[in-house]
């Protein structure tokens, strides 16, 4: 049995220990945020660690219970309370191990930094607000974790607030958010409309009664209800895990620290969108339309972002961009009803993505705050630690057989080869150009670091930089070391029941016509003869021409890149401004919405309402008040005059009537 | 449990008594009068708790009810009481009052004695205004309200105040005079139906023809549209709000908008619930009017209180939403559940807005203390200089966005919730609210709070005092608590609005 005080201990212990690190701060000192915020985040790892097992091998039976309610509103009780199975500990898991693991990179990356607690505290309260994510058993507590991890996410990139580009970074990525969590909350509202209750059992129960309706939203349009509540729910998923039109904001994101780029923009918050839609599979799985779309939208993402990845020179957008990719093939494999070959990479993605931008930040350390990879190279001799790390974390990215990033991803591409929804084919182009396009980029990223000349000796000037890089302080290689290990081997261990076994049970429900990982299984006879069949297969080569691709590029004829640049301008130029995204949005939304609103408030409330209608009605009774007040003159003479014409109009109107 | 002294009566009296002795102390021994009027206030707060602990929650009935006759020529009564709906915007005005006056404490220089005997004073009528079940006695609570709100924005007010007062009393009196001449006419109806009193309640069951309600309806319309205010005649609150002292303005945003959408429950669903379901349509799109016009005036507004302000409109606009769709859900779609589910989620938006607001308008006035400018472009990097200023700055603003966790998102996400029940695109474009909310209010946040330091003012910030702290810190509690467990609040409110409902479902023709 899992008692409810454990997980609510789990919950807690980051929650208290942000407030103390936060409220606090200044009392506890630097030391003490730090202690008291790891503490607390280790509590919650080794207590869902725990949780884990019993539900594994002790067989507990999963926990779905209320902690307290919320509120009623006409017998529909909303609750605050945890659904804890299978999926949701392996995400408890995924979230406290690298928040942890952040946690004391932490204390080196922050060291100098004056708001070293307030940095404790939010990552704390992330850790919390991602956790009562996860666990929530019904929508209306989801959708409170979905934002409060979205508030965090804001603080944290505008963590160094005096800074333009940060706080810009922020505004710009809480307000994208906010637009996918407009579809998601009219989805919660949908949901609510048709069942009558929040909480997922309830929900999960009456999925046929939704089924049976539909919606008119457009006249004389009929729509499926629940292809319509899927759609809206999966905005909700596209801005939190940044698909595409809605992942302009993670590039942007880059701007907050490092280590939150890795627990936020990587491993945990990004991928809340990749859980919702698994843990919402009872829902998805009844209409085909929604998963087509899921389909395409994930497959635009996984292929186009990556090559957004192949021409930036800094180094954390190019993990960036690796992201917004690698959270497009988890969504393909929702869109296939791979759903736990899509959990399956999000918890390899977690560990090798997060390991790959601590590495960075390791980089960025060593580089004294240089993210441009233009004035790195060779850093290998200097950064022993962080290169091999950093090399496993890539070797996993780019799926090399037997690393556990190669377990996932070829998963999701033998399931999107067996798929046959419409845009299956479209998908699977997408997620097979993509293993170049990432074999290329991060072997780009890895060659221009920690390869080739020491381009970081010259600065603009052409004069000599006394500095030379070092590793970093054990505070930061350590979680780099920790995270290496099940980057590396965490794939080969867990996939045979992960993936093809019984692990997740009831808590993703796949319809037998939509089961591609059951056809994928057919073929898998354990990880060993997994990863050797793979050396025959067309994704093994393309990511083996990628590196070489790479390596031709960036090592052995450093000249190519820039000639190939300028034989493909347009192209070039259209990839080096990401498609021209941000433009059309500022120019649409943000100045669209600034000019409409300032005709509204000119035209409409000062020259409409206030001039014409308010001032306007005072006007006129001035006026006539004007008018009336001339009338009496005070002369004498006016009056008799005016009597007598009234006099011989009152005389003529009886004379001739 | 009924107490045997006027507990009501207590409520109103008493601030009215302290703001008297605070005047007849005068400037000169303001060091007293300041004590006598936080004293008065905070009791008052103290025994408003009173009406909460020993409410009966199993009855839609008056509560604590006094009767006595007063004019006994127009048989009108000296009638207190409170129910689900009116209570909690009871404890509303008690809470932020004594808030107002440690804000004001020594940052009034001009007449203090007079300003707070105005805000105590003002405290009482507005109580009087939530408990009365006499029409007459509601009237001139009403009425007599504008006088002190009139006085505080006219003296204490910013250079444009005298435009603005005549503004503010002019709108909120046009509305009212045709208010009073319609419960002059249901006063005569009841008399004929043999009921010859001014008792809500009596008007409640009074049987009135479609015609007669819908000329009724207009005349509370413009009343309690004018209050709440609604798209097209809120112009008032923006140059009242920016010429408004401090106080003024919180109590404005926090309390007396909420007048109007109380009228609204408590006058024009029950009394013509025939013609507001005839005219619902009109309210619903003037709301989401609020909702998604205002949000975008908002947007372009330089003055930090005039953005507040506007962003009250479109709070507001929640309210008669909320309050509306019951019609259509009752009467086109026959339901029940989502009917109360809007009026659950207008009163918690009621009440969150006046802390949220509140909270937001004494913000500005710890800045305005310092800088003495509302220009947004004054500002610049606040949280360099005032980190615990930014902190709760931060949290209002986000209650203001309308996030989970702050009494912000509770009123919206039923509303939100009820309208996905009437119609898809009434849910479409109330939720724009998140974004746009979030845009407004954000980028306010962005311009003042964050960035480099913008100017030497900025640089010579001193972050807040204790009793900043202490005002700022009770409202952020107040916030987060009704954010993290609100139904307490619903369950104060539940039997009434469950009463409401079904008297609205019942048709009066």
């Amino acid at each position: 049995m899992i008692r409810q005080s454990v997980l609510l201990t789990i919950v807690l212990a980051p929650l208290i220990a942000a407030i103390l690190a936060g409220v606090f701060g200044r009392f506890i000192g630097r030391r003490g945020a730090h202690t008291v915020t790891i503490a607390g985040v280790a509590i919650s790892f080794v207590l869902s660690a725990w949780v884990l097992k019993l539900l594994l091998v002790d067989g507990a039976p999963p926990v779905n219970e209320a902690v307290y309610t919320w509120l009623v509103s006409d017998n529909i009780r909303m609750e605050v309370g945890f659904l804890v199975d299978r999926l949701t500990a392996l995400m408890m898991v995924v979230v406290t191990f690298v928040s942890l693991c952040v946690h004391v990179y932490t204390i080196g990356y922050m060291h100098d930094d004056p708001g070293y607690q307030r940095f404790f505290s939010y990552i704390s309260l992330f850790t919390f607000s991602m956790l009562m994510l996860v666990m929530a058993n019904n929508f209306m507590q989801l959708f409170f974790g979905w934002e409060a991890v979205g508030l965090v996410s804001y603080l944290l990139i505008g963590f160094w607030y005096t800074r333009p580009s940060a706080i810009f970074a922020n505004l710009k990525a809480f307000l994208v958010n906010r637009v996918g969590d407009f579809g998601f909350l009219l989805g919660i509202a949908g949901v609510v409309y048709f069942t009558g209750s929040l909480d997922y059992q309830t929900v999960f129960e009456q999925r046929e009664l939704i089924a049976a309706n539909t919606m008119q939203i457009i006249p004389g349009i009929e729509w499926q209800a629940i292809t319509v509540i899927c759609i809206l729910l999966f905005i909700g998923a596209m801005g939190k895990s940044a698909q595409v039109p809605l992942h302009v904001w993670l590039p942007d994101s880059m701007e907050g620290p490092t280590p939150i780029s890795a627990l936020i923009h990587a491993a945990t918050m990004v991928t809340a969108g990749i859980f919702m839609v698994a843990r919402m599979s009872p829902l998805f799985e009844l209409s085909e339309v929604a998963l087509s779309t899921v389909l395409v939208v994930g497959a635009t993402t996984a292929f186009f972002m990556g090559l957004l990845g192949m021409v930036n020179n800094d180094i954390k957008r190019v993990v960036a961009y690796s992201t917004l990719s690698q959270l497009g093939y988890m969504t393909v494999a929702l869109g296939v009803s791979a759903y736990s070959a899509a959990i399956f990479h999000l918890m390899t993605h977690a560990f090798f993505k997060a390991l790959l931008f601590l590495a960075a930040g390791s980089v960025i350390i060593g580089m004294h705050h240089e993210q441009d990879m233009r004035k790195m190279g060779g850093l290998k001799k200097y950064m022993p630690i962080t290169y091999w790390t950093a090399l496993i974390g890539a070797l996993a990215l780019v799926a090399f057989p037997g690393t556990s990033g190669f377990f996932s991803k070829d998963a999701i591409i033998a399931a999107t080869a067996a798929a046959s929804i419409p845009g299956a084919t479209y998908a699977y182009w997408c997620v097979l150009l993509g293993v170049f396009v990432t074999a290329f980029y991060t072997f780009r990223l890895i060659f221009m670091t920690f390869e080739g000349p020491e381009r970081f000796r010259t600065d603009a000037h052409g004069h000599h930089d006394s500095h030379t890089p070092h590793e970093s302080p054990w505070v930061v290689t350590v979680p780099l070391i920790v995270l290496a290990v099940p980057s590396l081997v965490i794939g080969w261990l867990t996939v045979q029941p992960v993936l093809f076994g019984d692990y997740f049970g009831t808590a993703i429900f796949v319809e037998a016509a939509h089961d591609t990982v059951a056809r994928v299984a057919e073929t898998f006879h354990g990880p060993g003869a997994f990863s050797l069949h793979a050396l025959l297969t067309v994704p093994f080569w393309l990511m083996v021409a990628g590196v070489a691709t790479a390596w031709v590029f960036y090592v052995k004829k450093p000249e190519l890149p820039s000639q190939i640049a300028a034989r493909l301008g347009p192209l070039y130029k259209l990839l080096e401004n990401k498609f021209y995204f941000d433009e059309l949005y500022q120019a649409v939304f943000a100045r669209g919405s600034r000019r409409l609103g300032s005709v509204l408030w000119r035209a409409g409330d000062v020259a409409l309402i206030d001039g014409a209608i308010v001032n306007g009605s005072a006007h006129v009774v001035g006026w006539f008040s004007g008018v009336l007040r001339r009338l009496q003159s005070g002369y004498l003479y006016h009056y008799a005059f005016a009597m007598i014409i009234g006099l011989s109009a009152l005389l003529a109107w009886y004379v001739l009537r | 449990m009924q107490f045997d002294w006027p507990i009501l009566s207590v409520l109103i009296w008493l601030p009215i008594v302290g703001g008297l002795v605070t005047l007849a102390l005068g400037e000169r021994r303001i060091a007293l009068g300041r004590w006598v009027a936080l004293v008065t206030t905070a009791v008052t707060f103290g025994i408003s708790t009173l009406l909460y602990t020993n409410f009966d929650m199993s009855t839609a009935q008056m509560q604590f009810v006094e009767q006595l006759r007063w004019i006994p020529a127009f048989n009108a009564l000296y009638a207190l009481g409170v129910d689900g709906i009116s209570m909690p915007l009871v404890i509303l005005t008690t809470f932020i009052t004594p808030l107002v006056v440690v804000a004001a404490w020594n940052t009034i220089q001009n007449r203090p004695a007079q300003y707070f005997a105005s805000f105590l004073i003002l405290e009482g009528l507005m109580v009087g205004v939530f408990a009365a079940l006499d029409a007459l006695l509601f009237y001139v609570f009403w009425e007599a309200m504008l006088i002190p709100m009139f006085i505080i924005i006219g003296v204490w007010g910013g250079p444009r105040r005298v435009y603005a007062t005549i503004k503010f009393f002019l709108y909120t009196f046009l509305g009212s005079v045709l208010m009073l001449v319609s419960l002059i006419y249901l006063y005569l109806q009841a008399c004929e139906a043999g009921q010859c009193t001014y008792l809500i309640a009596d008007f409640h069951r009074l049987p009135l023809g479609l015609n007669e309600q819908i000329l009724i309806f207009i005349a509370f319309f413009l009343a309690f549209a004018v209050k709440v205010p609604m798209w097209p005649v809120h112009t008032w609150l923006p140059d009242a709000h920016v010429e408004a002292p401090t106080g003024g303005s919180v109590i404005l945003a926090a309390i007396m908008l909420k007048m109007g959408g109380y009228g609204f429950l408590r006058f024009s669903l029950p009394i013509t619930p025939d013609a507001s379901a005839t005219l619902d349509w009109l309210v619903i799109a003037l709301s989401l009017i609020a909702v998604v016009y205002i949000g975008y005036v908002a947007l372009v507004q330089h003055d930090m209180k005039k953005l507040i302000a506007y962003s009250s409109v479109a709070h507001m606009g929640f309210v008669t939403l909320g309050s509306f769709l019951a019609f259509e859900l009752l009467r086109t779609h026959g339901d029940v559940r989502g009917a109360a589910m809007g009026i659950d989620g207008a009163m918690v938006q009621m009440i969150s807005h006046g802390l949220v607001s509140g909270a937001l308008f004494f913000c500005v006035g710890v800045l305005y203390d310092r800088v003495h400018s509302r220009e947004i472009s004054a500002y610049g990097g606040v949280v360099n200089k005032m980190p615990i200023f930014a902190a709760f700055a931060v949290l209002f603003a986000m209650a203001n966005s309308g996030l989970p966790a702050t009494s912000g998102f509770v009123g919206e996400f039923l509303v939100i919730l009820a309208s996905f029940r009437a119609d898809f695109w009434y849910a479409f474009l109330a939720g724009l609210t998140l974004i746009l909310s979030a845009s407004y209010t954000l980028w306010l946040v962005k311009r003042v709070i964050f960035g480099a330091v913008a100017n030497e003012q900025v640089a010579a910030l001193k972050d807040v005092n204790a009793r900043e702290f202490f005002v700022l810190g009770v409202l952020a509690v107040g916030v987060l608590l009704l954010g993290v467990w609100p139904a307490p609040l619903l369950d104060v409110m539940r039997p009434t609005i469950e009463n409401l409902v079904q008297h609205i479902t019942v048709s009066k023709l």
